[in-house]
């Protein structure tokens, strides 16, 4: 499966997912310069995490413009997979290909540290591996992982099912205790309408190898590759 | 209008009479403007190291692998195996930060990444060592929320993890906190770049962020004494912008990979002077500098500003001639400025032009470290201080009225508590290397393409160094490296961070003295060279100096990543081992301070030939596979080493029972801070071989008590519920900073 990796001025963890897919999984995998608009031949895109134009004006305001995310709307229009992590989040929202915004944390301040996530929906391509209620152990690192949309918007996304990770506990409970951020309904990753981008504030390239403490990001990056043999 | 140089000028800029006729001998005439600020802040302590290069020279600077030595380069850098080299260095932005917390705190790191990229060399890590005042003043609380965030921010968003570092709070520490960073990165050999100037006609770039007003005197700042105008000082310190830093590391190490980079260095303090007459010196030569080519951001600027400025995010390039086009796509790529400000020339003289005249014309060799700029023999005198508090405490003392309450309030005090309120604000991960974030006793992180770790410690007790310096600089270096032998590792090398108060006060500067002694006695002891580092003097307010407080950074390698090793109980059973002894020693304890206010008795001796024996079997179990935990004891003794071990497991708590003690008497064997101490956990295999290699080589080991159950007991003196111990030492600094919820 090829993969690949869009490397805006500030991405800072377009490494890491260079590293969990190539090295880790084994698999096809590109850097892409934010300045190309062709993105053809790949089955997957990445936009990573960091501080894309340095946060500065809003995350993901400026981004949004580089000339990579015309190339990237046609890839969705198309049908192509798009997975967003943290600032690749915020870049999808500001893009307009996925819905609300992320407001600071709650605590104003950064935070870095492992959370639990429970699978809500595992009929997607990016969760397709796991089970419904699984709980899942990644880490975040986000100063704006505070997920807000309108009423009517969260009221559509539960819906259509298309909330699908939310902060929990060790044993899959949601609670004020469990939200890190402050995220509404405890929303930690969405998917679009049309089922092919994902977006998610947890980094599950940083949870690859037992090594570094957790291996169930693997779970994301296997049902996308999954997805990928199921539909030939 | 040209501003005239008078005696009160010269005063203003911190210059002796003296220096002030060197100066006019040097140039065979009066100096201008301009180039009186150029040797201001050439020859500013913060640059020159005038009082401390003579002392500096003690230190051992020779060792297996080392590649750059200390002062040649902008870091020290040891080659680890097939072809890799690591690069690392600690700086101090002390003053900056007591007057604007936020951005003296991120420029620090900023600077200290520089000096690493200018290396050829990619950031990987960086830590911190952190002094403040009394938590209990609102002011320091501001100070070490923006220190925090400066930190933070940058850090975060430049892309490095910060992996580790400690924070300590003393009232000497009120009005002139502590903030020094180190940072460290790794490279292949053939691509390290070096700071120097060479090949007459080869252009000079500059590079990065455009050249404002903002840090202009940040040196001189630097070299001066806190007062009650130093918040006037403000608009000397720089801004950060980490964007912009993170786009500069990523041109430039493209730049140096394509081979035609001459050499590179960093414009921090000094700015364009430090960065152009250091490199012209090195390489033997001169250079020609045209004003009128830097790029600004904004007007009117003169040729003294210019020279300077201290704006951040800006490199100094050496470029082959005739690669220009190749080196100006790269920048342009990531949007960067790159302009050609000048070239080498053969003659041995730095000529400033601004407008077609020439503005400064000055030998570079004359301003820089270790050639012409002025070295001073400062005068020293043993502190009567001392007579007072530096008297080692003798004989037995009284137990507490209840040991479970001191233990519990020793846990809960700022210094010892845990530091999860800071580090969770760090992104401790990006780069996904870290195999040990912050809370063990050493960070370790691996490196990819050689499937070996690095442990990496700051460590400095300033209370120590206070009561005896040259004990606690001995300490300092004993006690790193000890941390990176629990972790796994074995001692490399050291970065270190000296800081002191005025050097023209003997008595100061006897502290700094005999603290470098026990820096190098103990630096030749464990075999780990000093690299390179930094030193700030005038740490001082008009409440006195602040603690003789060196920081050592030091450097492991773990050759094998699978016995990196953990200080927190694992298993149910095991056995919990002290490897040392109490030599029954309350002097400079964290326990005296916090039960009874008070700082004295001397501080704990360290026996360098001890220490390296009980470290050597402390190595030896953890590469016999013997060690499941090893936790060195440092402040608050052997109970709150305990209470660590039963608390930090990201896996979750674990108790203890330990029922045997040592040492004169109960008090010191739970609290004292004697040295050489380490607890570690093994099965019953395990303690009989750790036992027999002990007795072989002199070291004491002993059998003290047992993993399990839901407290922690320490014979009949403490029975505390961990959930208790957790509560004071998890969340009391998080109930102070973000208030009691």
């Amino acid at each position: 499966m090829r993969f690949g990796v869009i490397t805006f001025p500030g991405s800072n963890c377009d490494h890491d997912c260079y590293w969990a897919l190539r090295k880790v999984l084994s698999q096809e995998v590109e850097f892409i310069w934010h300045k190309e608009e062709d993105v053809q031949g790949y089955d997957c895109l990445i936009l990573p995490g960091g501080f894309s134009y340095g946060d500065y004006l809003r995350t993901g305001a400026i981004a949004k413009f580089s000339p990579v995310m015309r190339g990237v709307k046609e890839f969705v229009h198309r049908g192509g997979l798009v997975l967003g992590i943290c600032n690749g989040f915020q870049i999808l929202q500001e893009a307009g290909l996925l819905p609300g915004v992320m407001l600071q944390n709650e605590s104003l301040r950064f935070i870095c540290d492992y959370v639990y996530l429970r699978v809500e929906n595992e009929k997607t391509p990016f969760t397709c591996g796991c089970k419904k209620g699984e709980v899942l152990k990644i880490p975040i690192a986000h100063n704006a992982g505070n997920f807000f949309v309108e009423k009517e918007t969260l009221e559509k996304l539960k819906g259509e099912n298309r909330i699908i990770l939310r902060y929990c506990d060790k044993e899959g409970r949601i609670s004020r205790a469990s939200n890190p951020n402050g995220a509404m309904d405890n929303i930690a990753a969405v998917i679009n309408e049309g089922g092919n981008v994902l977006g998610m504030m947890p980094h599950p390239e940083r949870a690859i190898e037992s090594i570094l403490g957790s291996t169930d990001g693997r779970k994301i990056f296997e049902s996308i590759m999954r997805s990928r043999d199921e539909k030939g | 209008m040209e501003i005239k140089v008078t005696p009160e000028l010269v005063a203003q800029h911190g210059l002796t009479p003296e220096e002030y006729e060197r100066i006019k001998e040097i140039l065979g005439r009066e100096p201008n403007f301009t180039e009186l600020g150029i040797f201001s802040v050439m020859w500013s302590e913060h640059c020159s190291y005038k009082s401390s290069l003579p002392w500096l020279k003690s230190l051992p600077r020779e060792g297996e692998n080392l590649l750059a030595k200390a002062g040649e380069e902008n870091a020290g850098a040891v080659e680890i195996g097939d072809g890799w080299v690591v690069v690392f260095k600690m700086e101090s932005h002390n003053h900056p930060s007591a007057v604007e917390p936020y951005q003296g705190a991120a420029t620090g790191v900023g600077g200290i990444m520089r000096d690493i990229f200018a290396m050829g060399a990619r950031p990987i890590a960086s830590l911190n060592s952190l002094r403040f005042g009394n938590l209990e003043s609102p002011q320091t609380r501001y100070l070490f929320d923006g220190v925090v965030r400066g930190i933070a921010d940058y850090g975060n968003c430049f892309g490095v993890p910060n992996v580790g570092g400690e924070v300590y709070f003393e009232d000497t520490y009120q009005e002139n906190p502590l903030v020094n960073v180190m940072a460290l990165g790794v490279a292949k050999r053939g691509y390290l770049a070096s700071a120097l100037a060479k090949g007459p006609g080869n252009p000079v770039f500059i590079v990065g962020s455009s050249t404002g007003r903002d840090g202009i005197h940040g040196a001189t700042f630097a070299s001066e004494e806190l007062n009650e105008k130093s918040q006037a000082r403000r608009p000397s310190v720089q801004i950060g912008d980490p964007f912009m830093e993170k786009l500069l590391l990523e041109a430039c190490l493209e730049a140096i990979r394509g081979g035609h980079i001459v050499g590179i260095q960093d414009m921090g303090a000094a700015g364009i002077t430090c960065s152009t007459s250091e490199m012209a010196a090195k390489g033997g030569c001169g250079m020609k500098i045209d004003l009128d080519k830097v790029p600004r951001r904004e007007e009117g600027m003169i040729p003294y500003e210019l020279m300077l400025s201290e704006s951040q995010e800006r490199m100094l390039l050496v470029v082959e001639r005739g690669y220009e086009e190749e080196v100006k796509a790269i920048f342009k790529k990531w949007e960067l400025n790159c302009e050609v400000i000048g070239q080498v020339v053969e003659e041995g003289w730095l000529k400033v032009r601004e407008g077609g005249e020439v503005v400064a014309s000055i030998p570079p060799h004359s301003l820089v470290v270790g050639e012409g700029a002025p070295v001073y023999k400062r005068k020293e005198k043993k502190p009567k201080y001392l007579d007072r508090v530096g008297k080692r405490l003798k004989g037995r003392f009284p137990p507490p009225a209840d040991f479970n309450q001191a233990l519990l309030k020793l846990l809960s005090s700022p210094t010892i508590s845990s530091k999860e309120w800071v580090y969770r604000q760090y992104d401790t991960m990006v780069r996904t290397n870290t195999l040990l974030p912050p809370g063990s006793d050493a960070a370790v992180i691996r490196i990819k393409k050689l499937n070996k770790g690095l442990a990496l410690t700051a460590d400095g007790n300033g209370r120590y160094c206070y009561l005896d310096p040259r004990m606690g600089g001995r300490i300092a270096v004993a006690e790193a490296a000890r941390n990176l032998i629990c972790s796994g590792a074995k001692p490399l090398a050291v970065t270190d961070c000296l800081n002191f108060g005025n050097p023209e006060d003997p008595e100061v500067f006897w502290t700094f003295a005999r603290c470098v002694e026990g820096i190098g006695e103990a630096c030749r002891a464990m075999q780990t060279p000093v690299t390179g580092g930094n030193v700030s003097f005038y740490n001082q307010s008009p409440q006195g100096s602040v603690y003789p407080t060196p920081v050592i950074g030091m450097v492991g390698l773990i050759d094998d990543l699978d016995k990196v090793t953990t200080q927190w109980f694992k298993e149910k059973g095991d056995l919990i081992l002290l490897l040392g002894e109490n030599r029954g020693e309350l002097g400079g304890s964290e326990y005296l301070r916090v039960i009874y206010g008070m700082v004295g008795g001397g501080c704990p001796v360290l026996d360098l030939d001890y220490e390296l024996r009980v470290q050597a079997l402390c190595r030896w179990g953890i590469a016999q596979g013997l060690v499941k935990s090893a936790h060195d004891l440092s402040e608050g003794g052997l109970a709150i080493a305990l209470a660590e071990a039963c608390l930090a497991s990201p896996e979750g708590r674990v108790g203890a029972w330990v029922d045997s003690l040592d040492g004169p008497d109960e008090v010191s064997s739970l609290f004292g801070e004697s040295q050489s101490r380490i607890i570690v956990t093994v099965e019953d295999e395990g303690w009989k071989r750790l036992k027999e290699k002990g007795d072989n080589s002199g070291v004491k080991v002993r059998v003290i008590g047992k993993v399990g159950g839901d407290k922690l007991k320490i014979g009949n003196l403490v029975d505390l519920d961990l959930g208790r111990l957790e509560d004071e030492y998890r969340f009391s600094l998080v109930r102070i900073m973000e208030g009691r919820s």
